[in-house]
Formats: structure tokens, sequence, C-alpha cells
């Protein structure tokens, strides 16, 4: 056999075997493994959403903006850390800022976020823990700190007109710890946190 | 974050590897020397064409591995191009053709290097018929030609070194389809979602609107991790909430992308009648394991540079769950294998924390390396080291009964200079040329100055190196980067296994020769001390000089 001849032997053997391997981990795979994710796990299969009264309000994964149309925080709610996905928690472009240690950008962005935030909170500014101060991977992270969930607990207790005690207390109630003890960090879900906020009253 | 819940979470990788490698290494080689084929394996091999029961030469082995990357790489780029009459498109336009010819090679070369931002450019059809079956062809693949070398080293004067269609098919078939489903399930059960709905739009507690995505998301993140693959179905990758919702996610992942090439070190004992061979493989690929995870894990901890020093800690571009211990093992994990997903942003690491995942991949990935191709690499560095050694006492080396003449050390050489070339080359043209300089710098480049080499640097490492991950900043989207990374991903792929494939032809044809007195033990842990020294030493001289221009003077100022 020429090569030439041995060489168009192997691609058409090797589009045989695209065209049936594609059928099969393309095609049959991904939809068998929609079907048992649809079937048996269907709130994780769509995106663990979160409702109030039988709406839709947002999914327990993905972190969300609690700031005005201009994009001031809001001080009745517990706001999330800083975002570079878009606009802002923007969950069709997510994104981290990709600033580098020695960048100017973000050396600035986080003297700004540091005084910014103490104003806000009434608090020193070196009580402000370095999540508050810095964008996630995602530009999506649902979560915060402990730490800066309790720094935020005066603030939101006095826009509500509630007792720190009971927003403190609210703010416990909801710290995750460690997965199986152990793994990554202990985080407060803000989504989840707000929500029962407004389970308070105020 | 304490010290030693990072040494736990790491402990906890080590038990479950340990547990895991011994039965899948012996059923990966049962897999590969198995003489009985599946029903569905053979009704498959009639409706390719093929005698599942014919061995073929490594220059035949090596035309069907090339024949299969080609028309991958034609059907990929077609179904991007055709985006707009596939199913499930989600009203995106076809793709443009520097991204899919770039993309076409990332993903048939198992680098996933992604030049584009998959949140508003794939369509689900892309993903799961174009994406999804290269993410198992292209690991299958690597696989292929990891056997293949193995089967040369146990051969007796052998024209052969196997059937390149029947590796193929039972890797996919026995191997990375069952695990994927069984890692597809765990995934969505932990909260990784799987859907074709598209975007929701809803109302979030504020009254502002936010666009949910959907997606295919834990099919495709199964095979992506198991297959050291690392294209993200979204642009933040592992570290988008759906993709990688919690710590123990991020730990089962870590634990998917190491399971297979580490437990291929005991499948190559097996298969060379030597299992302390495979033990001296994964305990030299260990050692460099553990050095690399503590260094990084170090260096961010101390959160050394003005910007981590100004907010308290290296938490730029690191989710709150996961904070640094579950960020650091992740990056050590996934630029020691080819994988290149992220759940951390590498730009965003302190200057010497940066450094680290660029040092794992000009290690050439081999501790343990991409599924197939992190052994295969350190095979060569192995008989690189006994070269080595041979030369220190005067001696013809040998490894495994085979002696290493001029044609092996030659090819294995070879073997080590073609991805330096590649990533010094295109790092300098990228600045050489005043045209394509411009542009880098005034379009591509994110952070000024030392960081800008950095991330010029990093991108042609990983597409050299076959990894995927990025100093994500730069935008790779220009025709500049496109075509050179597309080339360097493609020679940084096929020359290495051209060249494996020539080495396993000729130490087949080779004769066992038995070990003597004077023959180097590479199964000791003299080896594995020899092996790890060689390794680096090789990498730290070739790579030193432009390492000092960017991260470690950026660390260092």
């Amino acid at each position: 056999m020429t090569s030439a001849r041995s060489n168009a032997r192997h691609c058409w053997v090797a589009v045989r075997a695209i065209l049936l391997l594609t059928a099969v981990l393309g095609i049959v795979y991904p939809f068998a493994i929609t079907i048992v994710g649809q079937v048996g796990f269907s709130a994780q299969a769509n995106g663990s959403l979160v409702s109030e009264n039988g709406t839709v309000i947002g999914s327990a994964l993905i972190g969300q903006s609690f700031t005005d149309s201009d994009g001031a925080p809001l001080p009745e709610w517990f706001q999330s850390r800083p975002s570079a996905a878009g606009a802002g928690y923007d969950a069709a472009a997510s994104s981290g800022s990709n600033w580098g240690p020695e960048n100017h950008d973000l050396i600035s962005a986080i003297s700004e976020r540091r005084s910014s935030i103490a104003a806000f909170e009434g608090a020193s500014a070196e009580s402000i823990p370095a999540d508050a101060l810095t964008a996630s991977a995602s530009g999506l992270d649902p979560q915060i700190s402990p730490a800066y969930a309790r720094l935020q607990v005066p603030r939101v207790a006095a826009a509500r007109g509630l007792s720190e005690s009971q927003v403190h207390a609210l703010v416990e109630s909801k710290l995750a710890a460690r997965d199986l003890g152990y793994l990554g960090e202990p985080t407060v879900n803000v989504l989840q946190l707000n929500l029962a906020l407004t389970h308070l009253g105020g | 974050m304490d010290a030693w819940l990072v040494a736990l979470q790491a402990a906890t990788v080590a038990l479950v590897l340990a547990l895991i490698y011994r039965p899948l290494g012996d059923y990966m080689a049962l897999i590969y020397t198995g003489t009985r084929d599946l029903r569905i394996e053979r009704g498959f091999y009639r409706l390719i064409g093929v005698d599942a029961r014919s061995a073929q030469t490594w220059q035949s082995y090596l035309r069907s591995v090339l024949a299969i990357s080609l028309v991958g790489v034609v059907l990929l780029y077609s179904l991007q191009r055709l985006q707009t009459v596939l199913p499930y498109a989600l009203g995106l336009p076809a793709i443009p053709q520097g991204v899919s010819f770039n993309t076409a090679i990332s993903f048939v070369t198992n680098t996933n290097w992604q030049s584009y931002s998959p949140d508003v450019t794939m369509g689900y059809s892309v993903q799961l018929v174009g994406l999804v079956v290269q993410n198992f062809v292209s690991a299958a693949v690597g696989l292929c030609v990891a056997i293949a070398l193995m089967r040369a080293f146990a051969a007796v004067r052998s024209g052969t070194i196997g059937n390149f269609w029947v590796d193929l098919t039972r890797g996919i078939l026995r191997l990375l389809l069952p695990l994927s489903v069984l890692a597809a399930v765990v995934l969505i059960a932990s909260g990784v979602i799987q859907n074709l709905t598209g975007f929701t739009t809803i109302t979030t507690l504020t009254g502002a609107s936010q666009s949910l995505p959907g997606g295919p998301v834990a099919s495709q993140e199964a095979i992506k991790i198991l297959g050291t693959n690392g294209g993200g179905f979204f642009n933040a990758n592992s570290a988008h909430p759906f993709e990688n919702p919690t710590a123990f996610t991020s730990l089962l992942q870590v634990v998917l992308m190491l399971a297979i090439p580490f437990s291929l070190a005991r499948t190559f004992g097996t298969l060379v009648g030597d299992r302390k061979q495979g033990y001296a493989i994964v305990g030299t690929m260990a050692s460099i394991f553990v050095i690399s995870l503590t260094a990084l894990t170090l260096f961010e901890t101390l959160g050394t540079g003005t910007a981590p020093q100004l907010a308290g800690a290296a938490m730029e571009g690191k989710e709150t769950r996961f904070g640094i211990g579950a960020s650091t093992l992740y990056a050590t994990s996934t630029t020691l294998t080819s994988t290149g997903a992220v759940n951390s942003m590498h730009d965003s690491f302190t200057a010497l924390g940066g450094l680290m995942p660029m040092f794992n991949m000009m290690l050439g990935e081999v501790a343990p390396g991409g599924v197939g191709s992190g052994i295969y690499g350190m095979l060569i560095l192995a008989i690189i080291a006994v070269f080595v050694a041979g030369l220190l006492v005067g001696r013809t080396p040998e490894y495994l009964g085979k002696k290493l003449g001029p044609r092996e050390i030659k090819l294995a050489s070879l073997y080590i200079l073609v991805t330096p070339t590649l990533v010094l080359a295109g790092t300098a043209l990228s600045f050489a040329i005043p045209a394509v300089r411009a542009d880098v710098e005034g379009t591509s480049i994110w952070n000024p100055g030392l960081h800008g080499l950095s991330e010029v640097l990093y991108a042609f490492t990983s597409a050299s190196n076959n990894n995927g991950s990025a100093f994500a900043g730069l935008t790779a989207n220009t025709p500049w980067f496109n075509a050179a990374l597309g080339s360097a991903m493609l020679l940084g792929r096929f020359i290495p296994i051209v060249l494996v494939l020539a080495l396993a032809g000729t130490l087949a044809a080779q004769d066992r020769v038995p070990a003597t007195a004077g023959t180097l033990p590479t199964n000791r842990p003299q080896f594995v001390g020899l092996l790890v020294g060689v390794t680096i030493i090789i990498v730290g001289l070739t790579y030193f000089p432009v390492l000092a221009l960017g991260p470690l003077a950026e660390g260092l100022q």
C-alpha cells in the first residue's frame, strides 16, 4: 500500500471513529446525565434556586449586589464582596479582576474600598477583613467571611431599627462551618442571610 | 487559616490516591493488556473498519494518532463556524475564525486554552458535541501514547507496539466514560448544574435583575477534570460556583485530576514486570508535588507584595469558600498535571506565588502530569537521569533492561528541548517583532511592567505544555496570540508524541539485557533523588533567566 493511500485509510477510519464517538460522548452521555440530574437531583441540577413567596429571587450559589442603581451600597442589607463580573455580580459575565499584586489600579482600589467601607460601617479602617477589600475569582462569590458579616451587624441593625443582638444572633445562626469540618473556610451566604433578615421584620 | 487544616486536606488527597493506586493502576493495566473485546467494542471496530487483532508498527500507530487528531481539529473548527445552524446555540453568533482555529487545536491537544469567554461565546451544541467529545478523545490519545511506550519497555524484539484503535476505544469505554458518569452524578448532587434551560432572568432581593446561566455543566466538568483537560464551561472556570460550588467539590476535583496520572505509575510497574519501578516513579512525582505545594502555600499565606499587604491577605482572585489553602492545592494540582482548570485567579497571586504554577508547567508537567502525557514525560526524564548517571560512572546506560544508545538518547534529548524552545521563542517573538510588540503591549497585556512579561511568558508556557491555565488578564483573542499560541499547542503536543512513539519503536525492537552488578538500580530511593534532581535542574537552568526577568524580579523588588 502506498503511503498516500495508507494515510487516506487512517483518516477514513478516524472520521468514522469520531462520528461514532460524538454520538456516544457528545449526545448520549450528556443527555443521560441530564436526565439523571433532573430526576434525581432536580434542585441542584437547576441551580439551587432560592424562592420567596413562590417567586425565584436568586440562586444560593450565585452572589448578588445589594446596591442601588448607581452602585452605592444599601445600608439595610449585608453587602457582598467587590465583584469584577461585568458591572458587579453579572452572572452572564463571570470573571476575576486579574489585577497583579503590584498593579496600581488594584492598590488604589483597595485603599479606596478600605476608607469607604470604614465610613459606611462606622468602623476603624484596620478592622476591615481582606475579603471585603478584594474581588473574588468568579466575581459571583455568594459568600463573605464571618468577620465581614459581623462587621456589618451594627449598621444593618441601625438601618432596620433592630437591636444589634438580634441581628448578631441571626448572623451566628447563618454561619456555615468548613465542609466536613476542615475543608475550605467558614462562610456566611449573603443572599440567605439577607433573606432571613427580611423575616425578622423591621 | 490554620496550617494544620491545609496539611490535613493535602493528607486527605494523599490518602485517597494511595488507596486507589493499586486497584486503578492494575485495572488500567488489565484494560490495555486484556485480549477479550466487549460486545460493544466489537461492533465499534466493525463500524470503523479496523481489525482489533492486528498490531501496528510505531509509524502506523503514529499515523492513527495524527489522523484522529486532524479529523478532530477539522470537525471542531467546522462546528464552531456553523454554530448558528446548530440547536441550543442560545442565539449566539458563529465563532470567528481566529478563535475557532485556536480552540479547535486547544481542545484536540488536551490543552483547553480558552482565548474566548465561554459564557457569551459557546452554545450548548458546540460545548457538547465539540468540546466534550475532544475532552474524552484527547485524554484517551495521551493514554494510548503512554501505554505504547510502556509496552515497548516490556517487549522483546518486537516490531509492533499495539493497536491504536483498540487502545483508544478501551480507554474511553472502560475507563474515562464510566468514571465520568460517576463523577458527574456526585458533582450534581453537590450542586453543579445540569440542565438545558439557557439563561433565566430573575429579580433579586433588591429588585434588580440578574441573568442566571444554565447548561449541561456537570457532564462536562467531570471529564474536564478527569481527563486533565481544564476547559471551563464558564469564564471563571472552576472558581464559578456552578462548576465548583463547595470546598468538598474542590477537593473532589483535585482527586479526580490526580487519580489517573498517579495510578499510571502502578500500571507502568505492572506492565514492565517490576512494581518497584512504579513506586520509584510515583515517589518522584509525589516528592516534587509536596515541595511545590508547600512553596505555593507558603508564598500565598505570607502574602507579600503591595496589594496583598494592603488588603491584609492575598484574597484578590480567591473565593471565600476556598480561602488560601484550597486555592493553592488546586493551583498546584492543575499545573503539575496538564489540567489548567483554576479555582482562583493565578494572575492575582503574589509574585512568587504566581511563579510556582509557571514553574510547575515548565517542569514539563510530570508530577504527575496529564493523563498519559505525564508518565511518558517522566519516563523520558528517567532515561535522561540514567544517562547522566551512566556518564558519571562511565558505563553504557540501560533502563529496564533496554540499552540506551545514541538513538534513544537523541530522541529523549530532542523531547526535552521541544517545549523550552517553543516557550522561549514564542515569548521572545512577542516582544521582538515591532508590530507584534505594539499589539501585545497595547492590547493584550493587562498588568503593566514586569507582571506583563509574566503574563506573556505564562501564556506560552501554558500553551506549549498543553496546560491551558492562564494569567488571565492577558487578552489572548488577538490575531498574534490566536495564531502563535495555536501553533505552540500543536507543536508542543505532537512533536513530543512523534518522539515518544519513535522511541517506543526502537525500544520494542531491542532485546532485554539482564541486569548486572554494574546496572544502576532504578527502583530505589537513590534513583528517586536523582530523578527529582535532574527534573528540577534541567528546568531550572533552562528557564531561570526569563523567570528572573518576570516573576522573580517582581517578587524581589
